[in-house]
């Protein structure tokens, strides 16, 4: 017996340490953020960069928002649907964040959207996925996106590129919902125009030896539109100079982007004057976007010459996180209902312009044609040729017209 | 008496394929050719990374799974040599003995000490790997790496029928060929190859004649290693080197020896061959689906013939 009540007293008293020390660490008011970008796998460049992005926007707070020191507890997935998904459950379940940014890649935004679904208490601000439907199909009330989507990005370059000559395109890209968006946002504009797409080949994620494809590109196309990123395109890249390959590329958004240009390895001349069309452009003249290159530049020794994409679409959801925890005093009680209704209100001030949400929580915001060149120093960056200062999730189509060409995927749009 | 019922299975499996293949021949004879090659060119790839491998298992019975790790680990080393010292030739050599090294040092420190335990093995280099790959993020990034080989390796070359074909990929095939060939001379026709091979079949009773068997096992991983190493800055040549790969020629390794059949070089070759052909015809013909031909082939060799093509047991 009183053996028993000795060990109830212990127990009791080692509850009460924990709880002291729990309330201790309540104390210095943390708040716990999740973090997931691909670290792993084919695009582990995009996502240490996509940190790097992240970190960034934290610094430059000095790592506090509304009144809480802001902790990174960081996932990492391999750039599939289910590790992604993987990643942020455990952030939420086990780790019991509050807040959750990312994920980095297409399919795995829709799939971390509908896990969303599942966790009405937690809110989760995408950090650079680029898929349509995230937002577009049953969007989810608690998953926010600052970053414009696949198809919003390209939308501009469809009718710019047909006017530069390219009448009969095949599509290269890989097979996932980012690309598919990519392609629709290139056609709705291009098909419109009169141009041609008499083939698409979509091609898994990772594939490294495009030589095939490359044989069998029809030989009535004048320009290829390819959509790969990280190490899968700077294998196509390759491939295709070395089979002498003169047809004209149009790059997808993350194809010219840095994680792409940098890598290292003997400079490919035929890359320079490559089109597209992105969120940014490395070399955009202005003071906001220069201070943020900057920044960037300062913040890693490993930074690229110009941040790349995913960089700067953490960035600004970390920002966006930020500003809006600031605005409601880091106060999330309620659901984070107040946090919610002010994060959905934001006039985000990117360092390209002005990013603002939809109905769908979706961003509206500037898109960049964009063309490669070669620096003095020998550095390849995408400079502007044109500038949409805004551009919505519908292509600025009517709802109706939009509507009847459907969400982008293999077959749609088409126009052979 | 089994041969005639084998033949009529093989005809029969033999004839749509040729059909389909004549078909497109005759649709467009360039890009057949062309696909043609460019698998037995990759087949050639595979072939360099899995016939360590398949080396390593056959004498072993080590399923080495962190054997995608010092293809990795070669081509890293690879790279910094040759941007070091200007020389592609010296980084071929630095990653093929960098991976050798590594293969002894896990042999003598690690396998050593857990011989026959297949299960624990697999586990521990499982572990190895992702261990590794950690570390080569460490100290390498997650950058894209891309060898350039000397400058009469890199343009292409005029053949018949595809025109223009990369010179490195048929350079590729003759260096497979040369290493095939090394490997069954080594086997075949050397004092440690005989050992080797009577390892394979009675371990026990070569060690009961006297020869030092973790002297054989050291010098087995170092060639089945280095094999690993070497491919990878030739792979990495061809292609690219970033995270992931390790993993990716681990699974292609796996895949080529469980079609070809364990421990045999004839085996590898064909596995290889036949992996590196369904590739690529599958993204000439149908890019989206054609990961399953690889795996349709796998699932066929595992039905009808579990021991591999050309596994003896």
């Amino acid at each position: 017996m009183d053996g028993t009540s000795k060990m109830l007293r212990r127990s009791l008293l080692g509850t009460a340490i924990l709880l002291g020390c729990t309330a201790a660490a309540s104390a210095q008011q943390e708040l716990k953020v999740g973090l997931v970008a691909s670290l792993e796998g084919a695009f582990a460049v995009l996502g240490q960069d996509a940190v790097r992005g992240a970190e960034l926007a934290l610094k430059e707070r000095g790592g506090v928002a509304g009144g809480k020191k802001i902790v990174f507890v960081r996932g990492s997935s391999d750039a599939s649907p289910a590790s992604a998904v993987n990643a942020t459950r455990k952030l939420v379940e086990q780790d019991k964040v509050a807040l959750m940014i990312g994920p980095l890649s297409g399919s795995e935004g829709v799939a971390v959207k509908d896990y969303a679904k599942t966790q009405p208490a937690v809110t989760f601000i995408d950090g650079s996925s680029g898929g349509q439907e995230t937002t577009l199909v049953n969007p989810s009330p608690n998953f926010f996106r600052f970053n414009l989507d696949g198809a919003q990005v390209m939308a501009p370059l469809g009718p710019y590129a047909f006017e530069q000559g390219s009448k009969r395109v095949m599509v290269i890209a890989e097979d996932y919902a980012f690309p598919y968006s990519q392609v629709q946002g290139f056609m709705s504009g291009f098909c419109k125009a009169g141009g041609k797409v008499p083939r698409k080949a979509w091609i898994p994620i990772g594939t490294k030896d495009f030589s095939s494809v490359i044989a069998s590109i029809p030989n009535d196309v004048d320009s290829l539109l390819v959509v790969l990123a990280g190490a899968d395109a700077v294998n196509f890249i390759k491939q295709y100079d070395q089979a002498g390959g003169s047809k004209k590329v149009i790059g997808g958004s993350v194809m010219v982007d840095q994680t792409v240009l940098s890598y290292r390895g003997r400079f490919r001349s035929n890359l320079v004057g490559t089109l597209s069309s992105g969120w940014t452009a490395d070399a955009l003249e202005t003071p906001a976007w220069e201070k943020f290159v900057a920044d960037y530049r300062a913040s890693s020794k490993e930074a690229f010459t110009a941040p790349s994409y995913f960089a700067f679409a953490y960035y600004n959801a970390v920002k966006a996180t930020l500003n809006a925890l600031d605005q409601v005093g880091g106060d999330l009680s309620d659901g984070q209902a107040k946090f919610r209704k002010v994060l959905a209100a934001t006039q985000l001030q990117s360092p390209v312009g002005l990013i603002t949400l939809d109905h769908n929580r979706q961003a509206v915001g500037p898109a960049f044609i964009t063309k490669i060149v070669q620096r003095p120093d020998g550095k390849l960056v995408s400079s502007v040729v044109k500038a949409v200062p805004k551009i919505d999730q519908h292509l600025n189509m009517s709802k109706a017209e939009f509507d009847k060409m459907g969400i982008g995927s293999r077959d749609v749009p088409a126009c052979p | 008496m089994k041969w005639p019922r084998h033949r009529d299975r093989a005809i029969l499996a033999a004839t749509p394929l040729v059909v389909v293949a004549a078909w497109a021949c005759h649709h467009d004879t360039r890009l057949f050719v062309a696909a043609t090659l460019n698998g037995v060119t990759l087949a050639a790839l595979y072939f360099l990374v899995a016939s360590g491998f398949a080396l390593i298992f056959g004498l072993m019975r080590n399923v080495n799974l962190a054997h995608g790790s010092l293809y990795l680990l070669g081509a890293y080393v690879g790279y910094t040599v040759g941007d070091q010292t200007g020389s592609w030739y010296l980084g071929v050599v630095a990653g093929a003995l960098g991976a050798a090294v590594l293969g002894v040092v896990l042999q003598v420190s690690v396998f050593r000490f857990m011989p026959g335990q297949e299960l624990r093995q697999a586990l521990v280099t499982v572990a190895i790997s992702v261990v590794l790959a950690d570390l080569m993020m460490w100290v390498w990034g997650a950058d894209i790496y891309q060898l350039d080989p000397p400058e009469w390796m890199y343009g292409s070359s005029v053949l018949p029928i595809v025109q223009h074909y990369p010179t490195y990929r048929l350079i590729l095939l003759v260096l497979a060929v040369a290493v095939g060939g090394g490997l069954w001379l080594l086997l075949n026709r050397t004092r440690i190859g005989m050992m080797i091979r009577a390892g394979v079949d009675d371990r026990m009773m070569l060690a009961a004649t006297g020869v030092n068997m973790q002297f054989v096992f050291a010098v087995t991983f170092a060639i089945g290693a280095g094999l690993a190493g070497f491919a990878g800055v030739i792979g990495g040549s061809a292609l690219s080197i970033s995270p992931g790969e390790d993993t990716r020629y681990l699974l292609a390794s796996l895949i080529v020896v469980v079609v070809g059949g364990l421990g045999s070089v004839a085996g590898t070759a064909v596995g290889a061959l036949l992996i590196g052909l369904s590739e690529q015809y599958g993204l000439a013909y149908a890019p989206t689906y054609g990961v399953l031909f690889t795996f349709l082939i796998m699932v066929a060799t595992l039905f009808y013939r579990p021991q591999g093509i050309f596994g003896g047991r």
